[in-house]
Formats: structure tokens, C-alpha cells, sequence
């Protein structure tokens, strides 16, 4: 059987993860920063997935199943509320929306 | 052998998706790069025998959300971003953090974990037992995801079609009438 060492896919899982905590912090268009949380759950996922493997056990991927569907609906709901901030403000900029009601 | 260096060679794709995705200043590019990520990451389940979650993943995520991100992109035209002093702070502050705490974790995986070797294969994550698990031991939180999916479907209708919000908007033909408005009401 081939093996691979569990920490590489570990140190790939905190990569991913890490790019998007940059991505956060230092994007200012709104749906890129949207995108940066998605790929913070994509470096949890394989983490999940990957401790599957290692403990022969199929939880961690039902546990990637409900992420997969929280973030669906998350992408829904704040896709919808990045359409009603713009419609109000007319950018995407976060420096410009500072303010809760305008 | 031909499992390392698969799982590097994707591995290596992820890690350029997502400094790509940092890098480009164009939401769109972001977007495209982020697929990448999302494509490589399922060949990665698949190295894992996680076949259904490689599957979900490319349906789910690279087809269905993402496809959300492009189209919602498209509508609000979104263009390039621009810096500002506050944005300018949160590099200089962020970034350093960010390294710092990202080296504490590889050196804790690397030199102070005892975990051990995946084995390739070895619990295939075949629909079948995926379905055992889910309609038996996770039925509850099976059924309560399906009321949040709603729940969803049902936000997202209400905050992204609001006609009345156009007609509330200030625009500049609305400030002509604002006094008279004003006037009008008082006049009542």
C-alpha cells in the first residue's frame, strides 16, 4: 500500500487556509474577499478529509458533505447581499461602505 | 511513488490557484483561479479514495457556487479594486501576522505532531457507505440541513429582488423633488 505522510496534507490544508485569511485581510473588492472565505473552507476540507484517511472512519466526510451544504447556502444568501450593497451604494469597495444606514 | 508525486504535482496547482487568486487585482481572474484550486483540490480527495466527496466537490463547489460567484460578478460589472491608506494598514499589519502564525503551525506539524502515514485506499469512501452513514447516524442533521437550505433559497429571494430599493435610491433627479416633498408634507 502507498503512503503519503498525514502532515503533508496537513501543511497543504494550512497553505490553502492561510492564503485565504491573506486574501481577507488584504483584498478590498467585496466578492473577492467572499471567495477568500470559501477558500478557507476548502483548506479545512481536506484537512477533514485527509483525517478521514488516516482514522479509517467516514464521519469526516459527512462532515465535508454539511460544509460543502452550509457554504452553498452561504454563497447564496451573501452573493444576495453583496447584489442589495451595491444597489444602495454602487460600489464593491469595502473602504466605502462604512457606514450601517445610509 | 506515483501517489507522491500526484499528490504534489496538484498540490503544487492548489498552492498557485490560491497565490494567484491573491494576486490578481481583477475579481473575474480571482474567480477562474479559485476554480483551479477547487478542480485540484477534488484529485486530492481522489488520492484520498474520498471518490463522492471528489465528485460533490466538483459539482458542488466548482460547478454550482462558483458559477454563482462568475454570474454575480457579470451582473454588478465588478472592476478593478483600489487601494487605500486603510487597506495600505491592514497589508503591513496582516500579512507579518499572518506569516508568523503560519510558521508556528508548520513547525508544529512538522517537528512536534506524531502523526503517521495515510494509507492510499485503504477506506474507499464509496457512495454506499457515505449513504449508510448519512441516512442512518446522520439523518437528523441530514433533515435539519435541508430547512436551512431553504431557509436560504428563501433569503436569497428576499434580499436580492427588491424593486422598491431602485425607486429608494438617491439619485440626482430625486433631489428636484425632495423639497416639494417636504413642502407637501408639511402642507398635510
Amino acid at each position: 500500500m502507498e503512503t503519503i505522510p498525514l502532515s503533508y496534507y496537513l501543511m497543504l490544508s494550512g497553505i490553502l487556509f492561510v492564503c485565504g485569511v491573506l486574501g481577507f485581510l488584504i483584498k478590498r473588492n467585496i466578492i473577492t474577499i467572499f471567495m477568500s472565505i470559501e477558500l478557507m473552507l476548502n483548506g479545512v476540507n481536506l484537512s477533514f478529509v485527509a483525517f478521514a484517511a488516516q482514522w479509517h472512519s467516514l464521519s469526516g466526510q459527512i462532515f465535508v458533505f454539511f460544509v460543502m451544504v452550509v457554504a452553498a447556502a452561504e454563497a447564496a444568501v451573501g452573493l444576495a447581499i453583496i447584489i442589495a450593497v451595491y444597489r444602495t451604494r454602487e460600489t464593491l469597495n469595502v473602504d466605502q461602505v462604512n457606514l450601517l444606514k445610509l | 511513488m506515483l501517489h507522491l508525486i500526484l499528490f504534489l504535482f496538484f498540490g503544487a496547482i492548489c498552492v498557485a490557484g490560491a497565490i494567484n487568486l491573491l494576486a490578481q487585482s481583477h475579481p473575474i481572474n480571482s474567480a477562474l483561479s479559485l476554480i483551479v484550486v477547487m478542480a485540484a483540490l477534488a484529485a486530492e480527495y481522489l488520492l484520498l479514495g474520498a471518490e463522492f466527496v471528489a465528485a460533490v466537490q466538483v459539482i458542488v463547489y466548482a460547478g454550482a457556487i462558483m458559477v454563482l460567484f462568475v454570474i454575480t460578478i457579470m451582473l454588478l460589472n465588478a472592476g478593478k479594486e483600489e487601494h487605500t491608506r486603510g487597506s495600505r494598514i491592514a497589508i503591513i499589519v496582516g500579512v507579518p501576522g499572518v506569516i508568523i502564525g503560519a510558521v508556528l503551525v508548520a513547525w508544529t506539524l512538522l517537528f512536534r505532531s506524531h502523526t503517521t502515514s495515510v494509507t492510499i485506499g485503504a477506506e474507499p469512501g464509496s457512495p454506499q457507505g457515505i449513504a449508510r452513514l448519512l441516512f442512518h447516524e446522520f439523518l437528523l442533521p441530514f433533515e435539519v440541513t435541508s430547512v436551512l437550505i431553504l431557509i436560504a433559497i428563501m433569503g436569497a429571494v428576499v434580499l436580492a429582488s427588491r424593486p422598491d430599493a431602485v425607486a429608494r435610491r438617491p439619485a440626482k433627479s430625486d433631489h428636484k423633488e425632495l423639497p416639494e416633498l417636504v413642502a407637501s408634507g408639511k402642507g398635510h
